[in-house]
């Protein structure tokens, strides 16, 4: 079947079966791998996306639901790839393995949108649902934090 | 670009300088000294019109950019920015000017592997060389056209300098110059005076990062190519069991799916390619899909009826027949019986998975006698051998791409999804990709081994440790003669079983260590509380005073005390060792000497009286030798390490029935997450003389025992199996 769908701010089609993840129509149909899988099964968060600007994980949501809700990936997060999360990433050297990356990423830039300047407890709490196999944890939390203190100083996050 | 072969030995001095003639490159470069096979080969480095080209790591374009080659697999250990670091530090680049690039498989540049976190100690001296001898002839060059002696020269920032003058020369400026020279023989340029270096030792970020947060890092399960088809491989739940019947004329009908058939081999035995049914298709989906129509009948075996529970039957028995005596100090009985506290404890853990987040994948292209082959993979030899073998062709026919690996932890030292690939790819003649499920990953990987110990110690009236006798039974290798505490308990014995078993299993961060550490540090830490000791004095004062202390016969280990005694003084003074803490919290020692490092690991953790635990704080002290490549690198393995090794002793579980794992996917096997994750880690590298040695897993083993010790000191609680979870630490 035929589905019209909306991502990174452009429309794109692609002929699937109705209850292919958007996961696999990001990967396979789209060329657009930066989405990762992880297990599935929305235990991982590796798949991550925004619809809508809400995380979601792409593994659990049947093309067929998605309709012209607005899907945003790693890859559309930021043009440039400035967002203030990829920008303390680097800064404070945050992956090692880098595949559960974009999913934690996702996370937390929805964290941000709706919670500039969480605290650890809000952090661990919003992240939860992500797992690092290379438990870089610890980064992730730091990397959050002063992503914050970049977005305030140049006056809110994006 | 079109690059023609060179076969023949070319002179050294001609081909150092590339030159371009239409677009094609004509020239080839070997490569420089006890790297070098005496073999020519094509550097896979885009090459720049006048590059010069010292070795087959480094290509100076005239522009000053360098572009460094990074050998070795990239599985999150942070080698391909830390090795490259050694050579622009021996050089003496601009590291903004350096651009990495990563090889593919040719022997041209070495060993290729990654495992046992031998990449630095093995490379450190090899690398340094690589960018010494660029810097000599770049220096002579200098030196040349100035009319000076080269040994006023220096080069900094990409440039050299002439000490006396002040005068310089950037990089680029001197390569047509420097080309003409002889390559100086690499075993006797010389290396710079470590007190000079400038961006060794320096926080460096990961070069892929740019790509790694934009999701344009390329990760094998990413690979894509023209005409390319996607696979599944369904394997029996009971480890190597072949099909008898499957129903793949009917998968074969399913929408998307264009074959499916069956693969009855074995090659490399339990950890290699085993029987399986392929399923090949339009779509990683179709095919997954697919795989619910599947129904196969597998062939029944000989460990069909094997359970973890009938493991631990086995084992308890074994523990009371005694076993395999490999080692015997002094006389333990008498010791024991003459000793004036006796402790005597179980240990046990269970069998754990690597489940690299990136579920194991290859990508194999076969075209007649020749292949192609893209695999994330930690050891890409045994990936060549096995699609060789599996097709059947000589290895030289076979062209091995090592892509980005989304973890290692030591699984991808197996190349069994190679080997599958290979055979699929060989059916269906087109470029396919085999992607695992996450179950498939989870029930069939090469297991981190169970095992369970049988100790007995003894002190004396004045608190030594005096007998030490430990039965382990395990399912793969045994503790070792030298393994730690031996040669350092008067009396000791060491006795070994192995329980027969179907289980593929295969090396996990830090084998053997990482359970190992476990039951010997808690055992100490029970020996020192039965003495009346304060753990970090009576752990002193096993060591003893002896610094180096040699291994038992040829094949021994020698351990070196000192720099375990450095650690733990370290450790015990920056956690703040011997602070009043109220009921509920205490603190931890774990320390143990792995993969060349010495660490030891103090845990203050809080236990309520409800039976939680939270890990408020670790601190780490490191011996790695003389000096930390890169320091953000370092610190994030030690992070990672301490955090993994926290994950695998507190949840993780895979029971055994009928000789399969019965988990299947992270909604039964339980990882750690964030909020179990300790808010506080702070690293001491403590600096020695000695090389250094690699940091991917020797911070793992210590945690474990450290966190249980510190639950010990908190609640009177005393954890003696993994997961830890499965201990009840309620106190009141």
């Amino acid at each position: 079947m035929n589905y019209t769908v909306n991502v990174n701010g452009q429309s794109r089609t692609v002929d699937v079966a109705p209850d292919t993840p958007l996961l696999w129509v990001l990967r396979d149909h789209l060329d657009l791998v930066g989405t990762k899988y992880g297990c599935g099964i929305g235990q991982c968060g590796a798949c991550t996306v925004h619809l809508n600007g809400s995380p979601a994980r792409a593994c659990l949501t049947p093309i067929s639901s998605v309709g012209r809700m607005a899907v945003t990936t790693i890859e559309g997060l930021d043009a440039p790839a400035s967002h203030p999360l990829q920008q303390s990433w680097c800064e404070l050297d945050v992956p090692q393995c880098g595949y559960c990356q974009a999913g934690q990423i996702m996370t937390a830039a929805a964290l941000l949108k709706s919670n500039p300047h969480p605290s650890d407890d809000e952090i661990d709490g919003a992240m939860s649902g992500n797992l690092c196999r290379c438990a870089t944890y610890f980064r992730i939390r730091a990397g959050i934090k002063r992503a914050a203190e970049i977005a305030s100083t140049k006056g809110g996050a994006k | 670009m079109n690059v023609p072969e060179i076969t023949a030995p070319i002179d050294r001095r001609a081909f150092l300088k590339f030159s371009a003639l239409g677009g094609l490159v004509l020239g080839y470069y070997l490569k420089a000294g006890n790297l070098a096979h005496g073999e020519v080969a094509k550097p896979s480095t885009k090459l720049v019109d006048g590059a010069f080209v010292p070795n087959a790591f480094i290509q100076i374009a005239p522009n000053g950019k360098i572009t460094i080659i990074a050998a070795r697999p990239e599985i999150g250990q942070g080698i391909k920015t830390s090795l490259p670091m050694i050579v622009a530090e021996e050089l003496g680049a601009d590291w903004r000017d350096v651009t990495v690039e990563s090889a593919p498989l040719n022997s041209i540049y070495g060993q290729q592997g990654a495992g046992g976190s031998t990449s630095t100690p093995n490379s450190w001296m090899p690398m340094r060389r690589v960018g010494a001898t660029a810097r000599t002839m770049l220096i002579e060059a200098a030196a040349e056209a100035w009319k000076v002696p080269a040994s006023e020269c220096y080069t900094e920032n990409g440039a050299v300098h002439h000490r006396p003058s002040g005068r310089t020369a950037p990089f680029g400026e001197l390569i047509n110059r420097a080309a003409e020279l002889p390559v100086p023989d690499e075993k006797s340029v010389a290396l710079k005076d470590p007190k000079e270096f400038s961006l060794l030792g320096k926080r460096i970020g990961g070069v892929d990062n740019p790509q790694v947060v934009s999701g344009k890092a390329l990760f094998g399960i990413d690979q894509k190519m023209p005409g390319m088809v996607y696979a599944t491989y369904v394997k029996a739940p009971l480890f190597g069991a072949k099909v008898v019947e499957a129903n793949v004329d009917q998968v074969k009908g399913l929408p998307g799916i264009r074959d499916a058939f069956v693969v009855n081999k074995t090659v490399g035995g339990l950890t290699g390619l085993v029987p399986g049914v392929a399923i090949v298709g339009d779509s990683t989906w179709s095919v997954f899909c697919a795989r619910r129509q599947l129904k196969v009948t597998w062939q029944d075996g000989e460990h069909g009826s094997d359970s973890w529970a009938k493991f631990t039957q086995q084992a308890d028995a074994a523990a009371k027949a005694g076993g395999k005596v490999d080692r015997s100090d002094g006389d333990v009985d008498a010791a024991l019986k003459s000793a004036a506290k006796v402790i005597e404890a179980n240990y046990h853990y269970p069998f754990i998975s690597h489940t690299n987040l990136e579920p194991q994948n290859c990508t194999v292209h076969v075209k007649g006698d020749h292949a192609e082959v893209w695999a994330p993979i930690q050891n890409p030899g045994a990936g060549r051998r096995i699609a060789a073998e599996v097709l059947g062709l000589p290895e030289e026919n076979i062209a091995f791409t090592i892509t980005r690996s989304g973890g290692g932890f030591g699984r991808r030292l197996s190349a069994d999804f190679v080997g599958e690939a290979a055979a699929i790819a060989q059916k269906v003649g087109v470029p396919v990709k085999l992607t695992w499920m996450r179950e498939d990953d989870l029930q069939h990987d090469h297991y981190r081994p169970g095992g369970f110990h049988y100790l007995k110690g003894g002190v004396d009236a004045a608190g030594k440790l005096t007998a030490w006798q430990s039965h382990h039974v395990s399912f793969g290798s045994n503790l070792g003669p030298d393994d730690f505490p031996a040669r350092f308990v008067p009396n000791y014995r060491l006795e070994n079983t192995k329980l027969a078993n179907g289980i593929p299993m295969g090396p996990w961060r830090a084998p053997g260590s990482c359970t190992y550490a476990f039951v010997i540090c808690s055992f100490l830490d029970e020996l020192a509380h039965a003495a009346g000791k304060d753990p970090v004095e009576f752990n002193l004062a096993v060591l003893g005073d002896r610094d180096l202390v040699p291994g038992t016969g040829p094949r021994g280990r020698p351990y070196n005390a000192a720099r375990m005694r450095g650690v733990i003084e370290k450790v015990a003074a920056a956690s703040g060792w011997g602070k009043k803490l109220p009921p509920g919290k205490g603190m931890g020692l774990g320390y143990y000497f792995s993969h060349q490092g010495y660490i030891a690991e103090v845990a203050e953790v809080t236990v309520s009286k409800e039976g939680s635990l939270i890990i408020d704080r670790v601190t780490a002290a490191i011996d790695v030798g003389s000096q930390i490549v890169n320091l953000s690198g370092a610190e994030n393995q030690v992070q990672g390490s301490i955090i993994d090794g926290i994950n695998a002793a507190w949840h993780q579980e895979l029971d055994i029935r009928n000789g399969a794992v019965v988990q299947s996917n992270f909604h039964e096997y339980q990882m750690l997450r964030m909020p179990d994750s300790p808010r506080q880690i702070e690293i001491h590298f403590v600096k020695t003389d000695y090389p250094p040695t690699g940091l991917g897993e020797p911070a793992l083993p210590p945690i474990a025992p450290a966190v249980a010790n510190a639950v010990f000191a908190a609640s009177g609680k005393r954890i003696r199996q993994f997961p830890f979870a499965q201990t009840d630490l309620r106190w009141s």
